[in-house]
């Protein structure tokens, strides 16, 4: 396994030497630079290009690819041009890395745990009520945009019940590591919840048809056979025989966080890496910009390799290979 | 008088398909006794583990009404709740399935999956481990601390189905039902494992239900046999009685079909048309006699009587064709 783990990231190293190309080239692509929204109407052309001298962006985009990467390896991303200028991209990231991953994943496990157990509840009482009450309601939370839902939530449990904070991560660098981990539990749980409420729909869809699907396999009718409960074939052999195709997924809906989180973290007023996008892209840093994307495509394919290490971890029959 | 383990009386059991109950089996006596295998044979279609299925208890209730009465080891079991199946199941009766592959659970290890046949009944027994070894041995699993910690795609399709047989064997239950438990190997593992089914049934003095295709494996472990067609039984009698003297046509067109019996030279017979679909039975009629081309309409149409009429004693018929029907006739109708 742990060789199969270290051929893999190899294999990745070319990959990401292909993202960042594509990565910094959609950077290049993007109209404007920071500079038209940050001067003032009055700067003349003569200042304007010596800013921009200064920051290399007037040489070949392959040169300043060049340079870029340069400093990827050092740590170095530059600075930030306008969500907070002069600040190290670096430290930024590094200070709302944090709250991103840990609402992300109270989310992820919320997520599953809801979307397991609507879709268990579905199976079981096939076509019944509470069935088709489940199906309509997830079809229905993936139509709607799901600001809509996050900004009912806000209102709901911030302001009307005031029970929630209304902004902040609950990290603070002067607190020890409890009143911190506390602090940011507090501050990312009616995000992650209301993230997890409103996205069960595809692992709930999957999830429902796998397990109609696996009640109708012969190991089940042994099980049958021997005299175990109905509830408790499903919660022994069932469940995890439809969960496998699933499980797979797991490793990208962690690594994809950051995409989800843009919106809810914008709302919540939640400040991690998903609201640092969106300023970002207004503010058009690109800096920052690109060195999410990056983070984010890096992520992604260690998404594939976290999905097969859990497939292998959850399937005998893959582990053995 | 021998200890009955299974008795079937008129049972009969029905499909709700578009909302409407359409009979899959109706009618059916049959008695296995205590040592005793029964073979059920009949082409695919017939009904064969639609019976099982209602010995077992494993039809849904919510679109399969079982009705007659079905008494294992004296218990009746029609008309048990869904708790007192539970309790039942595993260990009054035990059963093998045709394919060992998808019986089991791909993603549990053999050892659990005949511990949990145990458990599930006794839910501290502490001797569980050991009990499964012995299981194993008993399949004639020699390595088997080895054995039950493997997965199933690890083992050969023999070695699967030794391991089914541990698991129905696993509560020592009176009755064993086997649902062609041999189709899905090859010939040399399927002569083992009905080797198998021998010995255990004969050192335990079980009662087996053997439900085949193969009128050798029926020949070899067979003491009595219970012919079906179209969801009904059209002969039963001892192994003797149905292989020397078979009455009914559908029997005698069975052995007539099997490859076993067919003489050099000469061509394999095979039976014309299909087994009714449950739409087109109708069990007041013999339905296999639509199959036989050279019969008269009259006794194509007759109706048949319900009780089956003891041509020897043990060796009961269906209606009265079988008096009217000779192979020799086959090309009557075509000159
Ligand atoms: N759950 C079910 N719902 C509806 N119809 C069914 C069901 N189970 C069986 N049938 C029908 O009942 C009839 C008898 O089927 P059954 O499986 O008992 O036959 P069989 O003799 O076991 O055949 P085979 O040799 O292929 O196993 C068939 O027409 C089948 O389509
Ligand atoms: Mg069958």
């Amino acid at each position: 396994m742990f060789k199969t783990i270290v051929r893999r990231v190899l294999i990745m190293l070319p990959q990401i030497f292909f993202v960042s190309i594509l990565i910094f080239m959609l950077a290049q692509l993007m109209p404007g630079d920071p500079f038209y929204g940050n001067l003032n109407p009055n700067s003349d052309v003569a200042t304007i290009e010596r800013m921009r001298h200064a920051a290399g962006l007037d040489l070949p985009w392959y040169e300043q690819y060049v340079r870029w990467v340069v400093n990827v390896f050092h740590g170095d991303f530059g600075t930030s041009y306008t969500v907070n200028k002069g600040v190290a991209v670096s430290e930024i990231i590094g200070q709302r890395i944090w709250p991103t991953v840990s609402m992300g994943i109270i989310a992820t496990i919320l997520t599953y745990f809801f979307a397991m157990s609507q879709a268990l509840i579905s199976a079981r009482n096939e076509n019944k009520r509470i069935d088709k009450f489940l199906v309509v309601w997830n079809t229905l939370t993936s139509a709607v945009p799901s600001f809509v839902f996050y900004f009912v939530m806000m209102v709901l449990f911030v302001y009307v019940i005031p029970i929630f904070p209304s902004s902040g991560t609950g990290i603070d660098e002067t607190q020890g590591f409890f009143t911190n981990f506390f602090g940011n539990l507090y501050h990312a749980f009616l995000p992650a919840l209301t993230i997890a409420l409103f996205s069960t729909n595809s692992v709930f869809q999957y999830l429902r048809s796998n397990l109609l699907d696996q009640q109708a396999q012969d190991y089940v009718r042994t099980a049958r056979a021997k005299g175990v409960q109905i509830k408790d074939v499903f919660r022994k052999h069932i469940l995890r025989n439809a969960f496998l195709p699933i499980a797979s997924g797991i490793g990208y809906s962690i690594t994809g966080v950051l995409g989800g989180a843009m919106f809810a973290e914008t709302v919540f007023g939640y400040p991690g890496l998903g609201a640092l996008f969106v300023q970002a892209l207004s503010g058009r840093d690109y800096t920052i910009i690109t060195a999410l994307m990056l983070l984010q495509g890096i992520l992604s394919l260690f998404g594939g390799l976290l999905s097969d290490i859990i497939s292998a971890w959850v399937d005998p029959r893959i582990r053995v290979k | 008088m021998a200890e009955k383990l299974l008795e079937a009386n008129d049972v009969s059991v029905d499909f709700r398909i578009n909302n409407e109950y359409l009979k899959a089996i109706s009618g059916i006596n049959l008695t296995i006794n205590r040592g005793k295998v029964l073979a059920l044979v009949g082409e695919s279609g017939s009904g064969k583990s639609t019976f099982a299925t209602s010995i077992m208890g494993l039809h849904n209730p919510e679109y399969t009404k079982v009705s007659g009465s079905i008494k294992v080891a004296g218990k009746e079991l029609v008309g048990l709740s869904e708790k007192e199946f539970d309790d039942y199941r595993g260990v009054s009766v035990g059963m093998i399935f045709q394919d060992p592959l998808s019986s089991l659970n791909p993603l549990m290890k053999i050892g659990d999956q005949i511990a949990e046949a145990i458990t599930v009944h006794d839910k501290n027994n502490p001797e569980v481990k050991n009990r499964v070894r012995t299981l194993l041995n008993d399949v004639g699993i020699d390595e088997e601390k080895r054995v039950a910690d493997q997965y199933p795609h690890q083992l050969s399709g023999g070695m699967r189905q030794r391991v089914m047989i541990a698991i129905a064997l696993a509560n020592e239950p009176d009755l064993i039902i086997a649902d062609e438990p041999t189709t899905a190997l090859d010939a040399i593992i399927q002569a083992q494992i009905l080797e198998l089914i021998k010995d255990i049934q004969k050192k335990k003095d079980a009662g087996v239900l053997l439900i085949t295709h193969n009128l050798d494996v029926v020949s070899e472990l067979a003491d009595d046999v219970a012919v079906m067609y179209a969801g009904q039984i059209v002969e039963k009698g001892s192994v003797e009685q149905i292989f020397e003297n078979p009455k009914h046509p559908y029997t005698r067109s069975l052995l007539k079909a099997d490859p076993n019996n067919v003489r050099p030279g000469e061509e394999l017979y095979s039976i014309p048309g299909t087994v009714p679909s449950l739409a087109e039975m109708d069990f007041n009629k013999d339905s296999f006699l639509q199959r036989v081309p050279w019969l008269d309409e009259k006794v194509v149409n007759a109706d048949v009587p319900e009780q089956m009429e003891e041509v020897e004693p043990g060796h009961f018929v269906r209606g009265t064709a079988w008096k009217d029907f000779s192979f020799d006739d086959v090309n009557r109708n075509e000159d």
